[in-house]
């Protein structure tokens, strides 16, 4: 048995803030990832970044993990990364079991807990939705992004919220062909700003617009798509087909946080944050003691919330298990209002009403 | 299929790497995942389901959904998207369960 004063599961931004946080309070910190480097969803995000200037606005994705790392690496007699490494149980009595590579396995008893493992791609049903070529938003970018490989010739893209658009944007400077994108929406769900950049470059943006089935026999071929009511009830003899080797679905993320259900946390299903979401208090601690949730585990918003977050939990983590500083409640009012700022657009309105139903 | 320009972007794909995929000798590049140099090879199909049969790609590449599942090196489930490819490596498309030696 390991032992830990304070894991941090999840080394996307919302997890390293956390831990940059805690170690700056003098807690031992062991940062457990999955991949086999820290960042999350940043690692692919190649455009600069909106939000605000704290938040390293207009910076692109990709260089904001380095800017933490640095900043972590402060730390780094207080900090221990275990990379490759998946949390794959979260049991009662508080150990976490670790599977690293395919062949470690090890259990870990911490003092408390900061769970921030981000969120995963929602899926659409229709038929044939299985065929190789229909790959998630995330996916696609982390193949071109990550890896250099295009993949495929032509795009179709399901999904027209700031996600669909910035990849498909992402899409044509690899030299990928973007055929349409489409949203069942009678709106576009993303900034207007991409929108435009993508129209003018082309590729027109079908709106009442679904997916009606897919073709092909190995992998994909074409896709048929059409028009849908009101009521998203599709309209017969409307029907496009698209000749298309790759399918991106973006239809958003919901929050991957089954290891704080598993725990025995109480979990609720809040629409406004995308999915089920642990309860927890202004503290980001959960129904259980000492385990908190940062980030998009918490309910999907963006990286820059997901880092606020972050600071948060890992500094009330910290204090809890006895590493609470002079300007504790500096710092917390700091994160609070940062939060709160971030929040206060008409864009994070929903994110509010969510928020108002999962105070502990 | 691999991105030659971009204009942001630089991948360092430096050092080749040979592997065998269905008894096939194939290249890929160091740091690749065995799904990114499959793709990057045109090969999308990475195993069949298990009752009915139906050709498997990738869908996550983050490791969370299991559509990758391959047998590599005589074992069988491994996530091929978040699996490094290593010189020499024999991967087979898998059907059905894999067996656990
Ligand atoms: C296309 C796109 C564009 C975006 N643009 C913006 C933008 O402009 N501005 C903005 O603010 N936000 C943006 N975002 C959102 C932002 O990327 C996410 O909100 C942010 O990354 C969430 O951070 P996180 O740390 O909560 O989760 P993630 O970044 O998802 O990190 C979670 C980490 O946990 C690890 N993990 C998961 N499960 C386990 C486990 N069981 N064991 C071990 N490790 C595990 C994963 O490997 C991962 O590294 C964008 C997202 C996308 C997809
Ligand atoms: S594609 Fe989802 S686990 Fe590999």
């Amino acid at each position: 048995m390991k032992q830990a004063e304070i894991v941090v599961i999840g080394g996307g931004p919302a997890g390293l803030c956390a831990a940059m946080s805690a170690a700056k309070s003098g807690a031992g910190v062991l940062i457990i990832d999955r991949n086999k480097s820290l960042g999350g969803q940043l690692v692919k995000q190649t455009h600069m970044f909106f939000g605000s200037e704290k938040q390293y606005a207009s910076t692109r994705g990709i260089d904001i993990p380095e800017i933490l790392l640095k900043e972590l690496a402060k730390y780094k007699d207080k900090v221990e990364i275990k990379t490759n490494s998946t949390a794959v149980g979260f049991y009662e009595d508080g150990v976490i079991t670790v599977l690293e590579k395919e062949d470690k396995y090890y259990k870990v008893e911490p003092k408390a807990v900061v769970v921030a493992t981000g969120a995963y791609e929602k899926f659409l049903s229709f038929p044939n939705n299985d065929l190789p070529g229909i790959y998630g938003a995330g996916a696609v970018q982390t193949l071109m992004n990550v890896h250099g490989v295009k993949p495929g010739n032509r795009v179709l893209m399901v999904g027209a919220g700031n996600i669909g658009l910035i990849v498909s944007y992402q899409l044509m400077q690899a030299g990928v062909k973007v055929a349409a994108i489409l949203d069942a929406a009678p709106k576009i769900g993303g900034y207007l700003v991409h929108a435009s950049k993508i129209r003018r470059m082309g590729v027109p943006i079908l709106t009442s617009h679904t997916v009606k089935e897919a073709i092909g026999k190995d992998f994909l071929e074409k896709a048929v798509v059409c028009k849908v009511d009101e009521k998203f009830n599709p309209i017969p003899g409307t029907e496009i087909t698209f000749d298309v080797d790759v399918m991106c679905i973006s239809v958003g993320l919901t929050p991957l946080n089954e290891l704080l259900a598993m725990r025995g946390c109480r979990m609720k299903y809040v629409p406004q944050l995308s999915g089920l979401v642990p309860v927890r208090d202004e503290n980001y601690e959960t129904t259980v003691e000492n385990i908190f949730v940062a980030g998009d585990a918490s309910g999907v918003e963006e990286a820059s919330a997901a880092m606020v977050e972050g600071y948060l939990a890992g500094l009330c983590a910290a204090a809890k298990i006895g590493y609470k500083p002079d300007d504790f409640y500096e710092r917390r009012k700091d994160y609070m209002n940062q939060l709160n700022n971030l929040r206060s657009g008409p864009a994070a309105r929903h994110i509010l009403a969510g928020l108002d139903q999962i105070r502990r | 299929m691999r991105i030659k320009e971009h204009p942001i972007l630089k991948f360092n794909k430096e050092k080749k790497i040979k592997f065998i995929f269905n008894g096939q000798e194939l290249e890929g590049y160091e740091g690749d995942t065995i799904a990114a140099a499959l793709h990057a090879q045109g090969v999308k199909v990475l195993g069949k389901s298990l009752f009915l049969h139906r050709p498997r790609g990738f869908y996550c590449a983050i490791g969370n959904c299991s559509s990758c599942l391959m047998t590599v090196n005589g074992v069988a489930n491994v996530k091929t998207c978040v699996t490094d490819l290593e010189e020499g490596m024999v991967v087979e498309t898998q059907e059905g369960k894999g067996v656990i030696v």
